[in-house]
């Protein structure tokens, strides 16, 4: 157990623990797509509450609907049955109102824009003036230590800068909540533990609400705060479990008994939803 | 000698940076078709000579017929060395102002196929926005203007003329008008790839900017079709330059690189016909070359990419 005082997630100033304000509140969520062979289910019954400062894994194999929920939250996609709250909207208000910055996979950079014209696109869109643009860009470069690069195009930079760059774009315009679907999963495990370590710097740092896609069990117990497993058929959420690791993280915290405790509970839960084993069983 | 040494041969001498660059191998094809082209005018020209040559009874030796075969007046396939002092002739050695330099004539076919080019752009460009953004034109549209391609230039061209030239246009617009008929094509389909090349996932993060349609186009789908646009413009001004030549065909036009065509085959001066053809192929050369240099210099905005 924690032996050194730390902050829990949403907990300032004396705030008691469970109360930060909720974000995201999901009642019964579900998503069935209709396809010509037979109705796919890819998401049933989901119950979720995520508060402010919550850094909220969703793991579980491919299927289970991690993805789609995170696309419901996004907008790119809409639920067909329950309901969902982001800051008390719908997800279109909400994006309309640009409440949250999404990281995909890819970087998905313009290969024709340098990498602080690329952090600046989001701010040109929200019509932020030029001299504002500029210093926003820099200081998100800053934050994922990319300062340097600014006039590099992105085919000058390796996979994990490019993806770092990304990161930095959905941070320019400083959204209280950040939606990553499994952004470093196409990283080599070094780039990864890497980049784990900035994204857990970052989210410490600041109050931002993350919800982080991932299919890699060290790494959903290294960042999150809680860790949403998921089964696939129908997708649905198994078990919620809270990590209380402290807030601030270095790679070493990976061998402690602590978290490899929580890693076993993890594995335990996709276990019991019979994710490990083969199909028709 | 490993096989990765012939992939990257390392030789310092002369001849093997020669032989390693392009000069070498281009004038080895030059040299070789400018052999079989003395070859071949000789056995051309030969019959017209042997048949002068028993007309006046003389008896010709083989040398004596060769050195006929490069000095003829309307040869049937001129020698390379007589092109090349026509072409001297009318072009560096002639004022430009005359109605007999090819350089006049040049600048007469130049002009229309640049007014058929941007006219054939900006028409192409307006289509394919046209079509990509809206489902209505893209199903309406696209079947007429690729049938529009399927009919032959020779038979529309003298109809544009003449229409036109009732009307009142004379001179470049009728020329222009066939070359942008022939040039929008490659320009439309082209900037509809182009305009429709960007990944979902691209589009999906503007969505969750709250992107309008509008910005979406200017910040994306323009700046990612620009790498369609420049392949396209270049077949589309070659077009071009063939639009404007055959606009100078059908009703006899005083100037232009037709002009001279047509005037050369009146006249059989097939010397004239060789040097304005080497002059258009020349000019093709030069628009292409044109459109690679705008293409340098926006790729050089880009990052040295495209």
């Amino acid at each position: 157990m924690t032996v050194m005082p730390f902050q829990r997630p949403g907990e300032k100033n004396g705030q008691a623990p469970g109360t930060a304000p909720v974000v995201i509140e999901a009642r019964d969520l579900g998503l069935v797509y209709q396809t010509p062979d037979a109705p796919v289910t890819a998401l049933e019954g989901v119950n979720l509450t995520v508060r402010r400062g919550d850094f909220v894994s969703l793991i579980g194999p491919s299927g289970c609907g991690k993805t789609t929920l995170l696309r419901i939250v996004a907008d790119l996609v809409q639920a067909t049955s329950g309901s969902i709250a982001i800051n008390g909207m719908t997800p279109q208000e909400a994006r309309r109102k640009r409440a949250y910055g999404y990281v995909f996979q890819a970087p998905a950079l313009y290969p024709w824009r340098n990498v602080v014209r690329n952090v600046m696109l989001p701010l040109e869109i929200m019509g932020v003036p030029a001299e504002e643009r500029r210093q926003r860009a820099e200081r998100a470069l800053k934050v994922v230590g990319l300062e340097q690069f600014q006039k590099k195009f992105p085919w000058q930079l390796s996979g994990g800068m490019q993806q770092r760059v990304s990161i930095a774009r959905s941070l320019s315009f400083d959204p209280d909540l950040l939606l990553m679907d499994e952004p470093f999963g196409a990283l080599d495990e070094i780039t990864r533990d890497n980049l784990n370590v900035h994204l857990s710097r970052l989210w410490a740092e600041t109050d931002k609400t993350v919800i982080f896609v991932t299919h890699s069990i060290p790494e959903a117990v290294f960042l999150s705060s809680r860790i949403v497993v998921m089964s696939p058929r129908p997708g649905r959420i198994l078990e919620v479990i809270d990590c209380d690791l402290p807030r601030q993280r270095a790679l070493d915290l990976r061998e402690t008994p602590e978290f490899l405790d929580i890693a076993h509970r993890v594995r335990v839960a996709l276990r019991k939803g019979h994710s490990y084993e083969e199909e028709g069983h | 000698m490993t096989a990765l040494d012939t992939l990257h041969p390392a030789r310092p001498t002369l001849w093997g940076r020669l032989s390693g660059g392009h000069a070498v191998p281009v004038l080895t094809v030059l040299l070789a078709v400018l052999a079989l082209w003395y070859a071949a005018a000789v056995w051309m020209n030969a019959p017209q000579i042997r048949d002068e040559a028993a007309r006046n009874n003389v008896e010709l030796s083989t040398a004596e017929l060769v050195g006929r075969a490069y000095a003829m007046e309307r040869p049937v396939l001129p020698a390379p060395h007589q092109i090349a002092s026509e072409l001297w002739r009318t072009t560096v050695a002639m004022a430009p102002t005359s109605k007999r330099s090819l350089v006049y004539h040049a600048w007469v076919t130049v002009s229309a196929t640049l007014a058929g080019f941007a006219i054939g752009a900006v028409l192409g460009v307006v289509l394919a926005v046209g079509i990509v953004h809206s489902r209505v034109l893209d199903r309406s549209l696209m079947p007429w203007i690729i049938a529009s391609q399927t009919i032959p230039i020779l038979a529309i061209a003298p109809m544009i003329v003449v229409v036109l030239g009732n009307i009142g246009f004379t001179g470049v617009l009728p020329k222009a008008v066939i070359s942008a008929y022939l040039s929008f094509f490659p320009i439309t389909i082209g900037m509809v790839k182009g305009l429709r090349s960007p990944d979902p996932i691209q589009r999906e993060l503007l969505h969750t900017y709250n992107a309008t349609e509008s910005q979406a186009f200017f910040k994306l789908r323009w700046p990612a079709s620009v790498s369609f646009l420049f392949p396209s413009f270049k077949v589309a001004i070659a077009l071009s330059l063939v639009g404007a030549i055959v606009g100078e065909l059908p009703t006899g036009a005083a100037a232009g690189i037709g002009a001279r065509l047509l005037s050369g085959s009146y006249y059989g001066q097939t010397v004239q016909i060789w040097s304005a053809l080497f002059m258009a192929a020349f000019l093709a050369m030069l628009a292409i070359a044109l459109v690679a240099l705008a293409e340098r210099a926006v790729a050089l905005g880009r990052g040295g990419r495209l």
